[in-house]
C-alpha cells in the first residue's frame, strides 16, 4: 500500500509527510532542552553562590568544538544542496565531512569529561556540575543519534538515491534539519554553562 | 563517483537558486564565526551578571535565527511549520518564565 | 452486507502490484497496520484498565476494614500482606500504581492509541497512518513501558510508592521501584511522542479529497489537539524523569534541597535542589495531561450522540473552537496543583485567572451536547445510554473543580477526597464511559458483529449506580477534611469519626463496579464470535469510517474515498433517508 505525499508534496498543505513530522519533532525537542534551561535558572537562581562557567570548565576547548559543530552545519546543508545540485559524490565528500566534525566534537567531549572526572569532578559534586553534565550529556546523545542517522544515509542508505533521488533528498534534508537543531542547542549551550 | 540516472532531484527549487542559496549558506557560516568570536570577547569584558547574560542571549538568539532561517530555511517554509513553531514558542516561553515567576513571588507574603 | 476483503485487483490509492502473504507475527503481532495496532493498544488498555481496577479494589478492602485481615491475600507475600493484613508501604504503591496504571496504560492507551488508530484514518478516508512503522514502533514503545511498571511490582522494595506525582525529595530516598517507573515512565512518553507526530501529520496530510478541516467529524478535532498537547507538554516530563533518574543513581540534587533530614540523619549530598523544580515540570505535563483524558472522550461522545438523536452536533464550530482554545489553554493553568507551595498572591492570581478562563470553554461543549439532544429521534442503544449518562457525570466533575480553581477555598479541599472525588467523576463515570461508548459503537467495524444489547443495559445500569456508591461519599469526607493517601482512610483522626462509615459504603461501591463489569468482559469476547453480524453501517451513519466494509481490509478502502459534504448531515429536509453519509457522490 503507497501512502501518498511520502515524497510528492501535497497540493494545498505544499509540504511533504516527512517535512511536518520532523517539524513536529523538533518542536517537541525544544521543550526538552527547554525543560532543562529552565531547570537551570531555577536552580541558579535559588542558589546561594554559582561559579562562573570559565573557572570550572575549559572555554577554549569548547570554542573549538562551536566551531566544529557550527562548520559542521555547513557540510550538512552543502550535502543536502550537492544533492539538489545532482552531485552525489559532492555529497558524499560533505556528508562524510559532517559524520567526520560530529565525530570530533564527541571526542572533544570525551577528553572534557575524562578530565573533570579525574579532578574529582562529579554530577554530584554540586549542582553547577549537574547541570553541565545532564545538558551537555543529553546535547551529546543527540549528537551521536544525529550522526547515526548521517552514517545510514552516507551508507547503506544511499542507495535510495539510484532508485528515488527525490525521496532520498528530502530524507537527506530532514535528518539535515535534525543535524541543525542540534548545533542551534549548543549555540545557546555554550555561552549559558561555559561563559555566564 | 556520481550517479548515472536520469533527472536532478525534483522539488521546487532550480539549479540556479540552489547556486543563490549555497552563497547564502557562506555568508551566514562567515556571519556565525564572527558571532561564536563576539561572544567569547565578550566573557572577557567582566560585565556585572544581568548584562552579560542579556549580551550573550541576545548574540546566542542572532546566531539561532541565522542557522534557523537559513541552514533549515525557516525563512522561505510554509506557514503550516511557522503556525506550529509560534506555538511551541509561546509555551517555550511559558516554561522558562512561569516556574521562576512562581517560585520568587512573595506578594501577600510576610518576612 | 459485509464483503470479502478486496485487495490487489481494484484501482486504490497507488496499491501494490502485488501482496505478498504475511507471516502470522508481521500480521498479528509485529503488524503496521494502523487497525491491528489500534485493536493491540486497546487490549492492553483494558488489560491494564483492569490491572489498575484490580489494586484499587485491594485498596479499598484497607479503607473500610483497616487493618483487618483478608486471608486469601496472604498469597501476595510478607512484605505486602503478611498475613493477608495490608503492609503501609504496599498501601501506598498500590495507591501510586492505581494512579500511574489507569493514567498512563489504561485510559490513555484506549482513547488515543487504540480509538485514535483505529478510528482516525478510517475517518478521514485515508489508507493507513502516515508513518505505519513508526506506528508500530509506538506500541510497542508502549508496550514495553507497561511491562517495566508491572515489574516494578517485584523490585526489591516494592513498586514505587511515592503517589503518581512522585513528588520530590520523597521520590528521591525511595526505594528501587521508582527507578523503575521512571524508567518506564520514559518508554511510554516515547510511545505517545512518536504516536502525536504520526497523528498529526497523517490528519494534515492523508485526509480525503474534499474533507476540509471544517468538515471534520469532531472525534478527529479532538484526536488531532489532543496530539498536540501530547507533543509538546509531555517533553518537559521526560527531563525531570532524566533528572530524577540523576538524583537517584548519580547522586546529583536537582530536586534535594540542603540540609535535608531523613530518618534522623542529614543526607549527604551536594543539595542546593530544589523540590518545587519537580512539581513545576512535572505538572506541566499532567495538567495538559487531564486534558488529553477527557478530549478524545467528548470526541467519542459527540459521534454517538449525533447518530443516535438523527440530528447534526448542535455549535459544531463554537465546540471546534472551544476545543482549541482548550488545548491552548490547558498549557498555562498547571500551579492550581500547586497553590499550597508557599506561592504569592501575585502568581496565584495568575493562575487562578487561567484557570477559570479554561472552564469556559468546557462548559460550551458540554452545553452543546446536550443541547444538540434536543429535539432528536433518540435510539436507547448502549453506546447512547453510556453517552447521555458521560453528561452530568462530566457536569458533576467539572463544577466540583470550580472550587479547586480559587487558592482560598483550595486550602481546605487540597489533597483531601474530595480532590478524588472531583478528579474521578470526570475520568471514571466520564472519560471511561466515553470508552465504553466507543467499544460498542465501534465494535461491528473491528469485528463485523454486533455486542449484545442486554448485556450491554446491565453493564450500563450496573456501573452508572455503583460508580456513584463508590464516588459521591467522597465528596462528603473530603470536606469533612479526610485527606487523600492516608493508610487507614481517617480511622485515626478523630474528626473523621462521623463520617468514616462513607469508607465502607465506597468500597462496596466499589467491588459492585468490579462485578458490573463481568457482563462486559462475557460480552466483549463472546461476541467476536457469537454476535450478530452487523454489516458496514449498522448505525446507519453518515462519517467515513462506515464506507469501509466490517472489517475494513488491509488498505481500507477499494477506492479511495472523497468527502462531499459534512459530517453531520442528518435528517436533512426533503432527503429520500435520514442520514447522507459524507462520502456518497
Amino acid at each position: 500500500m503507497d501512502i501518498p505525499y511520502a515524497e510528492e508534496v501535497r497540493p494545498d498543505t505544499g509540504l511533504t509527510n516527512g517535512k511536518i513530522a520532523i517539524w513536529l519533532f523538533l518542536a517537541s525537542e525544544v521543550m526538552l532542552f527547554g525543560a532543562l534551561f529552565a531547570s537551570y535558572i531555577l536552580i541558579r537562581t535559588g542558589a546561594e553562590s554559582w561559579p562562573r562557567g570559565d573557572t570550572l570548565l575549559d572555554v577554549p576547548l569548547a570554542t573549538f568544538n562551536t566551531i566544529v559543530l557550527i562548520t559542521s552545519s555547513i557540510t550538512m546543508v552543502m550535502a543536502w544542496a550537492s544533492l539538489m545540485r545532482n552531485r552525489f559524490g559532492t555529497y558524499r565528500i560533505y556528508m562524510g565531512a559532517t559524520i567526520l566534525l560530529g565525530f570530533v566534537f564527541l571526542t572533544v567531549k570525551y577528553f572534557e569529561y575524562s578530565h573533570h572526572l579525574s579532578l574529582g569532578e562529579f554530577p554530584s559534586t554540586n549542582n553547577f556540575l549537574a547541570v553541565y553534565y545532564t545538558m551537555t550529556g543529553l546535547h551529546m546523545l543527540h549528537v551521536l543519534g544525529g550522526m547515526v542517522v548521517n552514517a545510514y544515509f552516507w551508507g547503506p542508505g544511499a542507495t535510495l538515491w539510484k532508485t528515488n533521488p527525490v525521496w532520498f533528498t528530502n530524507r537527506v534534508e530532514h535528518s539535515g534539519l535534525f543535524w541543525h537543531f542540534v548545533d542551534l542547542v549548543w549555540i545557546f549551550l555554550f555561552p549559558t554553562l561555559y561563559l555566564l | 563517483m556520481t550517479s548515472d540516472h536520469a533527472a536532478a532531484p525534483m522539488t521546487s527549487d532550480h539549479a540556479a537558486d540552489i547556486d543563490k542559496h549555497v552563497r547564502v549558506y557562506i555568508t551566514v557560516f562567515v556571519a556565525l564565526m564572527v558571532l561564536t568570536v563576539a561572544t567569547v570577547a565578550v566573557s572577557y569584558l567582566d560585565l556585572s551578571v544581568p548584562m552579560a547574560v542579556t549580551v550573550a542571549l541576545i548574540i546566542a538568539t542572532v546566531k539561532g535565527s541565522l542557522v534557523a532561517c537559513y541552514f533549515m530555511h525557516l525563512i522561505s517554509e510554509k506557514k503550516l511549520i511557522h503556525a506550529v513553531l509560534i506555538l511551541t514558542a509561546v509555551f517555550f516561553v511559558a516554561l522558562i518564565l512561569l516556574p521562576i515567576l512562581t517560585v520568587n513571588d512573595s506578594f501577600g507574603i510576610d518576612g | 452486507m459485509s464483503e470479502p476483503p478486496v485487495v490487489a485487483a481494484m484501482p486504490t490509492v497507488a496499491h501494490d502490484a502485488h501482496h505478498e502473504e504475511l507471516s502470522f507475527w508481521r500480521k498479528y503481532v509485529f503488524s503496521t497496520d494502523h487497525k491491528v495496532i489500534g485493536i493491540q493498544y486497546c487490549i492492553t488498555g483494558l488489560v491494564f484498565l483492569l490491572f489498575g481496577f484490580s489494586l484499587m479494589m485491594l485498596m479499598r478492602w484497607q479503607l473500610a476494614y483497616p487493618e483487618t485481615a483478608l486471608p486469601l491475600l496472604g498469597f501476595l507475600g510478607a512484605e505486602r500482606m503478611p498475613g493477608g493484613t495490608m503492609l503501609p508501604e504496599f498501601y501506598n504503591s498500590l495507591g501510586a500504581m492505581h494512579g500511574t496504571i489507569m493514567v498512563f496504560l489504561g485510559v490513555v492507551p484506549l482513547a488515543v492509541g487504540g480509538f485514535g488508530n483505529f478510528v482516525l484514518p478510517l475517518q478521514i478516508g485515508a489508507p493507513d497512518m502516515a508513518f505505519p512503522k513508526l506506528n508500530m514502533i509506538s506500541y510497542w514503545c508502549l508496550f514495553l513501558g507497561g511491562v517495566i511498571m508491572f515489574a516494578s511490582f517485584f523490585a526489591p522494595g516494592g513498586a514505587a510508592q511515592s503517589g503518581w506525582t512522585s513528588y520530590t525529595p520523597l521520590a528521591n530516598i525511595a526505594t528501587t521501584g521508582q527507578t523503575w517507573w521512571l524508567v518506564g515512565m520514559v518508554f511510554l512518553i516515547t510511545s505517545s511522542l512518536l504516536g502525536a507526530v504520526n497523528f498529526i501529520t497523517t490528519t494534515i496530510q492523508i485526509r480525503a479529497k474534499g474533507l476540509t478541516f471544517w468538515r471534520f467529524p469532531f472525534f478527529v478535532w479532538t484526536q488531532f489537539v489532543t496530539a498536540f498537547l501530547l507533543l509538546l507538554a509531555f517533553p518537559p516530563l521526560e527531563s525531570a524523569a532524566v533528572m530524577q533518574l540523576m538524583d537517584r543513581l548519580l547522586g546529583t540534587s536537582f530536586f534535594l534541597p540542603s540540609g535535608l533530614v531523613v530518618s534522623g540523619q542529614v543526607l549527604e549530598v551536594a543539595g542546593g535542589g530544589n523540590p518545587l523544580l519537580w512539581q513545576h515540570l512535572f505538572w506541566f505535563l499532567a495538567h495538559p495531561e487531564v486534558y488529553v483524558l477527557i478530549l478524545p472522550a467528548m470526541g467519542i461522545i459527540a459521534e454517538v450522540i449525533t447518530n443516535n438523536t438523527r440530528k447534526p452536533l448542535w455549535g459544531y464550530r463554537s465546540m471546534v473552537y472551544s476545543l482549541i482554545f482548550l488545548g491552548f489553554m490547558s498549557f498555562i493553568v498547571w500551579a492550581h496543583h500547586m497553590f499550597m507551595t508557599g506561592m504569592g498572591t501575585a502568581m496565584a492570581t495568575f493562575f487562578q485567572t487561567t484557570t477559570m478562563i479554561i472552564s469556559i470553554p468546557s462548559v460550551v461543549i458540554l452545553t452543546s451536547l446536550i443541547i444538540s439532544l434536543w429535539g432528536g429521534s433518540i435510539r436507547f442503544n448502549t453506546p447512547m445510554l453510556f453517552a447521555i449518562g458521560f453528561l452530568p457525570m462530566f457536569g458533576i466533575g467539572g463544577l466540583t473543580g470550580l472550587p479547586l480553581a480559587f487558592n482560598v477555598p483550595d486550602i481546605p479541599l487540597h489533597d483531601t477526597y474530595y480532590v478524588i472525588a472531583h478528579f474521578h467523576y470526570v475520568v471514571a463515570p466520564g472519560t471511561i464511559f466515553a470508552l465504553f461508548a466507543g467499544i460498542y459503537y465501534w465494535f461491528p467495524k473491528a469485528t463485523g458483529r454486533m455486542m449484545n444489547e442486554t448485556l450491554g443495559k446491565i453493564h450500563f445500569w450496573g456501573s452508572f449506580v455503583s460508580m456513584n456508591v463508590v464516588f459521591m461519599p467522597m465528596f462528603i469526607i473530603g470536606l469533612a477534611g479526610v485527606s487523600r493517601r492516608l493508610f487507614d482512610g481517617g480511622a485515626t483522626y478523630t474528626f473523621a469519626e462521623p463520617i468514616l462509615h462513607w469508607n465502607v459504603v465506597s468500597s462496596w461501591g466499589a467491588w459492585a463496579l468490579g462485578i458490573a463489569q463481568i457482563p462486559f468482559i462475557f460480552n466483549f469476547f463472546r461476541s467476536i464470535r457469537n454476535g450478530e453480524k452487523s454489516g458496514d453501517n449498522p448505525w446507519q451513519a453518515t462519517t467515513i469510517e462506515w464506507a469501509a466494509p466490517s472489517p475494513p481490509p488491509h488498505g481500507n478502502f477499494a477506492v479511495a474515498p472523497e468527502a462531499h459534504r459534512g459530517p453531520y448531515e442528518y435528517s436533512v429536509p426533503g432527503a429520500a433517508k435520514d442520514f447522507q453519509p459524507q462520502h456518497e457522490a
